[in-house]
């Protein structure tokens, strides 16, 4: 047992965790001004990486096993295995390369940064009783989840917003090994994980339904009606 | 290695009795998974859901307090109605889906995948509602939703693809929130009850809630509110249902009505408990009541302008849904009697009118209301049935509908008379355009059979569930009656 964190600046265990949180985070607007689709998924996996130190960081400061599993399905599994299926997914499916998006890039960083703004807003006053670094990994986390909110709102493709919605999952992840002594954090993680797989195999499933459009229509068709 | 004593008592507990109301479909779904052939499949599904349901019906004598499972009045009452929902529906649908298969709408081969789907959804849905801990409902509900979005993409048309994508899109945000919902709860509950599983378990969070710090349970009671609203079709966040309930496979229509909001309101009830009980906390009432009310108005005018069956029925959900939230958000022990009548009621009839809707739709051969006319003229069962569940649904005499609906206006307009107007305009609107579609669809003039015409006994599930509703709304048993009343005397 480390004894705790010591909270404030200065004290190792703080200052790293901080600095993993708020790098999570930065990515969260990174994943916000890319323009080409490629970019998006690296950053992706740059996230979990990031969030895989994380965790695995809070795992050496709580002294818990589990966090260190947490951190192994974080990088084995979004910082390799989803990535690479993505890539594979844009190449065969010759998926437009371009991010689409219903807001530009300037007005969309200006509301991420106004949803910072409220995340901490939100967060800090109401967790006085805790610990700093609690409270702080909160509103970093909360932030990551809402930036990934905007991500999915103000993208027009299935591809980018199943990342924003893979990076809100980023942001549940870091709130929850943030928090000293949750049970079951990889258990969560890992049901997480089945959702965000299920959302993957969608997006392929989805682009597969717009590549052979005509199929579907003659299936309509044998149906014999208008469907809605 | 503490994580792994706890992973194993809660495996023995699995093989409790209350586990095995969640073991048996869960290890059905398994079974089905490897049984290609489509009719014995559909045997094992509704006999599977039939033992889930004799299972359940043993709760009531059975509390449980593990660190999995926790068993009590109104849990057991959630479950007992869902493996009810579950097991008549495996038995209309091993008719249905057969029906459907033969003329093309469903591939034979995915049949498989629908049967497991169908008790996998069921085993998560009784797990969600006997859990002990909020992360372990989370998952649960979790899970089911990923199975009935699998389920209602199984058509394969564009629509349906497009129904699933937006329900897995909409309920995952939804579900996100309610993640992050569950770490403030833990964050709040662990001042008072010390980290770990007691920390989560609800079974110890109403005697502690009290001492909770009340800001952060505020925040979690946000986020969880809005999560488990998503499920529960409540307004800002309903989009995904009526796509759901318009492009999957009927069946699959009628156990999302009734299970889905069911175990998302339950947990929208607990929350309440929590947050009534400390003094410091915001009232829970009014956000509640205002997600239902909004429900309420907004769901029964956009009956109106609809032209397909199928979505009708879902906003028809969504509304009822709103009603429910409503008698919760009221609070008070009439209020919660009336809300958990209403949703019961509700549960019975919306599944009953949902297999009258899916026959019907096959006998026509398209789901528009300009398809579907006159159903009394030449399949007289059919249309009765139909044209009973829509009344009972409208919220008219005799059914129970018409007494859930006039108990909660009645506590309505003992707490806060001023929202009877706003609610009562609702309901009226929606009756209305549920008896303007009755004439429609049951009375004037039939329009050409397309399809196989139902035997009787593909309507035996809804007579039942609607002869329940009769009976509930007459002459409601003493014992019964009591049953409901010391359930939401208990209710947190």
């Amino acid at each position: 047992m480390m004894g705790g964190l010591q909270p404030g600046f200065g004290a190792i265990g703080y200052d790293l965790a901080h600095l993993l949180g708020g790098a999570v985070l930065v990515l969260s607007f990174a994943l916000l001004y890319q323009r080409r689709l490629t970019a998006v998924i690296n950053i992706y996996a740059m996230q979990s990486w990031v969030l895989a130190a994380a965790a695995a960081w809070q795992g050496w400061v709580q002294s818990s096993a589990e966090l260190y599993v947490a951190a192994l399905i974080a990088l084995g599994v979004k910082g390799l295995a989803i990535p690479l299926a993505l890539h594979r997914i844009v190449r065969r499916l010759h998926i437009h390369r371009a991010v689409e998006t219903a807001l530009g890039i300037f007005p969309s960083m200006a509301v991420g940064v106004a949803l910072v703004a409220l995340a901490i807003m939100v967060v800090l006053p109401t967790t006085m009783q805790t610990q700093v670094l609690t409270r702080e990994d909160l509103s970093l986390a909360l932030s990551v989840v809402l930036l990934g909110h905007l991500m999915m709102i103000t993208r027009r493709t299935a591809l980018t917003q199943v990342i924003g919605f893979m990076s809100i999952e980023n942001g549940l992840i870091l709130g929850a090994v943030g928090v000293q002594g949750m049970p079951l954090v990889v258990e969560l993680s890992v049901a997480v994980l089945v959702m965000v797989g299920a959302v993957v195999f969608g997006v392929f499933f989805f682009r597969i339904r717009e590549n052979f459009q005509s199929l579907d229509d003659s299936h309509l068709d044998q149906v014999g009606g208008a469907h809605r | 290695m503490n994580e792994l004593r706890i992973i194993i008592g809660m495996l023995r507990e699995l093989f409790s009795l209350p586990g095995l109301v969640v073991v048996v479909p869960l290890a059905t779904a398994a079974w089905l998974s490897f049984v290609t052939d489509a009719r014995r499949g559909a045997w094992i599904n509704a006999g599977a859901a039939t033992l889930a349901f004799l299972l359940a019906c043993a709760l009531p004598w059975e509390p449980t307090t593990g660190t999995l499972l926790l068993v009590e009045p109104l849990a057991a009452h959630m479950a007992i109605l869902t493996s009810f929902i579950g097991m008549s529906t495996a038995w209309f649908s091993r008719d249905y889906i057969a029906v459907e298969a033969t003329e093309g709408r469903l591939d034979p081969m995915r049949l498989r995948d629908y049967h497991a789907l169908f008790q996998t959804y069921l085993g998560f849905m009784l797990l969600a509602l006997l859990s002990n801990n909020v992360p372990g409902t989370w998952g649960s509900i979790e899970a089911a939703t990923i199975a009935s979005v699998l389920v209602v993409g199984l058509p394969r048309t564009a629509a349906a693809v497009e129904a699933s994508w937006k329900q897995l899109l909409i309920c995952g945000v939804g579900i996100s929130m309610a993640f992050f919902g569950t770490t403030l709860l833990y964050l709040a509950a662990v001042p008072v009850l010390g980290s770990g599983l007691p920390a989560m378990s609800w079974s110890q969070l109403p005697a502690a809630a009290p001492a909770f710090p009340a800001a952060m349970l505020n925040l979690a009671f946000v986020f969880m509110l809005l999560g488990y609203g998503t499920k529960a079709g409540l307004v800002p966040l309903h989009a995904w249902m009526p796509d759901a309930h318009a492009e999957g496979p009927t069946p699959v229509s009628a156990v999302l009505s009734g299970s889905i909001l069911n175990v998302a309101l339950f947990v929208i009830l607990r929350l309440r408990g929590l947050l009534d009980a400390n003094p410091d906390a915001i009232a829970p009432g009014p956000p509640i009541m205002a997600l239902g009310l909004a429900s309420v108005l907004l769901a029964s005018f956009s009956l109106w302008p609809r032209r397909d069956v199928k979505r009708f029925f879902a906003f028809s959900t969504i509304e009822q849904s709103g009603v429910a939230a409503f008698a919760f958000g009221l609070g008070g022990a009439a209020a919660t009697f009336a809300g958990l009548l209403h949703l019961t009621l509700h549960t019975l009839t919306k599944a009953a009118v949902f297999q009258c809707v899916g026959r019907a739709v096959q006998l026509k051969g398209g789901q528009n209301f300009t398809d579907i006319g006159g159903l009394l003229v030449r399949h007289r069962a059919l249309g009765l049935t139909l044209a009973a569940g829509i009344v009972a649904v409208a919220g008219l005499p005799p059914f129970g509908l018409f007494a859930s609906e006039f108990l909660v206006l009645l506590a309505t307009v003992r707490e806060l008379p001023w929202l009877v107007a706003p609610l009562a305009l609702g309901l009226v609107v929606g009756g209305w355009a549920l008896a303007m579609r009755l004439i429609s669809l049951c009375l004037g003039p039939p329009t050409p059979d397309r399809g196989a015409a139902p035997g009787w006994i593909a309507l035996v599930p809804a007579w039942v569930h609607l002869a329940v509703v009769l009976v509930l709304g007459l002459a409601m048993p003493g014992r019964v009656a009591a049953w409901f009343a010391a359930i939401a005397e208990a209710a947190p």
